[in-house]
């Protein structure tokens, strides 16, 4: 049970936002801008990779499972690909640009500070642009929050992962800004 | 120096709003909600909310910052800032604040450091469930805030009276893309 009367039965994040609205605008308009803009020449699959690394880093398994499976769906894989990539991403067959880039989100989500030059000269050295690096740590550390809100307040996740998975078409298809929270 | 190239020198996060305009946006708008709302806990008591956590995650551009924007809403009262940074428990704020404060700072390690305890704590202390939520979410949204300042090294200006004049500027105008579109503060 949330430890605040949300008045909703909303599952995780849609809770506290129907609780909130005037929050979860900002919240969501930045979601859209980072996971799902195309103006990125980081791909919605990728972007949504990090978010879902950075959560499993986090233990937040409502954003980890929402974000895994919106990054299986644009990454056109499956779960255990997922589970893989959240348990070492070096171990597995993405690009090597991105394994330097989720290093980095790794780094983030310990601390800012933790970040070393050394980790974006290998980024860099893979091909990723100061634009790419510079989403890549604001999407850790937007993560950094979403899964504290989440947790924070103690919201409910359904715990059948398939539920994810099947709603993961919707929300590509209608972004983070333009949804019913209660649908 | 910033990790990355930035095209500008402006101080902290404004140098890192100013190179992605498009993800300043809604940041802003989220600090100016979470640290200006009227209703519930004031704009001094948000700010030292603030101020603690980014404390807590070891951020001195924010924490300075913040702390110098809570400032301009007590008076000036520098020692008081000081001592809720690094010792809120034995601080001259109420208990409500200490209990949300207690709240704020679980939710700096991570969300499910938040017990039930600590809720009914602030509850019996007079915080209502709204004051709650926006202490977790101010919380949070300062565990990212800190990670985007420090993840990315920017610019930590070391002249201490320029925190002074960018709070004086944030209690007047409030957050938001002038910050780093308009000239910046100039310290007096």
């Amino acid at each position: 049970m949330a430890h605040i009367d949300l008045g909703n039965e909303l599952p995780g994040i849609r809770g506290p936002m129907a609780y909130r609205p005037e929050t979860a605008r900002p919240l969501n308009a930045l979601a859209e801008i980072l996971l799902r803009d195309d103006n990125n020449t980081l791909s919605r699959g990728e972007r949504e990779l990090i978010g879902t690394y950075v959560s499993s880093l986090n233990d937040c398994f409502f954003c980890q499972n929402v974000h895994g499976g919106l990054a299986q769906h644009y990454l056109g894989c499956d779960m255990p690909f997922i589970d893989a990539v959240k348990r070492d991403p070096v171990s597995t067959p993405i690009s090597d640009k991105l394994k330097t880039l989720l290093s980095i989100a790794a780094s983030v989500q310990k601390g800012g500070k933790n970040v070393r030059p050394e980790q974006i000269e290998a980024a860099r050295q893979e091909g990723a642009t100061d634009r790419e690096i510079h989403d890549t740590v604001l999407i850790a550390a937007a993560f950094c929050m979403y899964n504290r809100y989440v947790d924070g307040l103690a919201t409910w996740a359904p715990q059948d992962r398939q539920f994810y998975i099947d709603r993961a078409p919707i929300r590509a298809a209608e972004g983070y800004i333009d949804f019913d929270l209660y649908k | 120096m910033p990790h990355i190239n930035l095209d500008n020198d402006l101080p902290g996060i404004r140098g890192l709003l100013s190179f992605r305009p498009e993800t300043a946006g809604p940041m802003g708008q989220l600090a100016n909600i979470l640290l200006r709302d009227d209703e519930g806990i004031s704009r001094a008591e948000r700010e030292l909310i603030a101020t603690h956590v980014s404390y807590l995650n070891d951020c001195f551009y924010c924490h300075t910052s913040h702390g110098a924007t809570a400032c301009q809403y007590l008076d000036g009262d520098k020692a008081m800032v000081d001592q809720v940074r690094k010792d809120y428990r034995n601080a001259p704020i109420s208990e409500k604040l200490k209990s949300l404060i207690t709240i704020a700072a679980s939710v700096q390690k991570s969300g499910k450091a938040v017990t039930p305890e600590q809720i009914d704590d602030a509850r019996r202390h007079g915080a209502s469930d709204r004051e709650i939520h926006d202490t977790v979410l101010i919380a949070a949204a300062f565990c990212m805030f800190n990670r985007y300042v420090d993840g990315l090294a920017a610019n930590t200006p070391t002249d201490l009276a320029s925190y002074d004049a960018r709070g004086r500027q944030i209690a007047e105008k409030g957050y938001g893309n002038h910050i780093f579109s308009t000239p910046q503060p100039v310290s007096i």
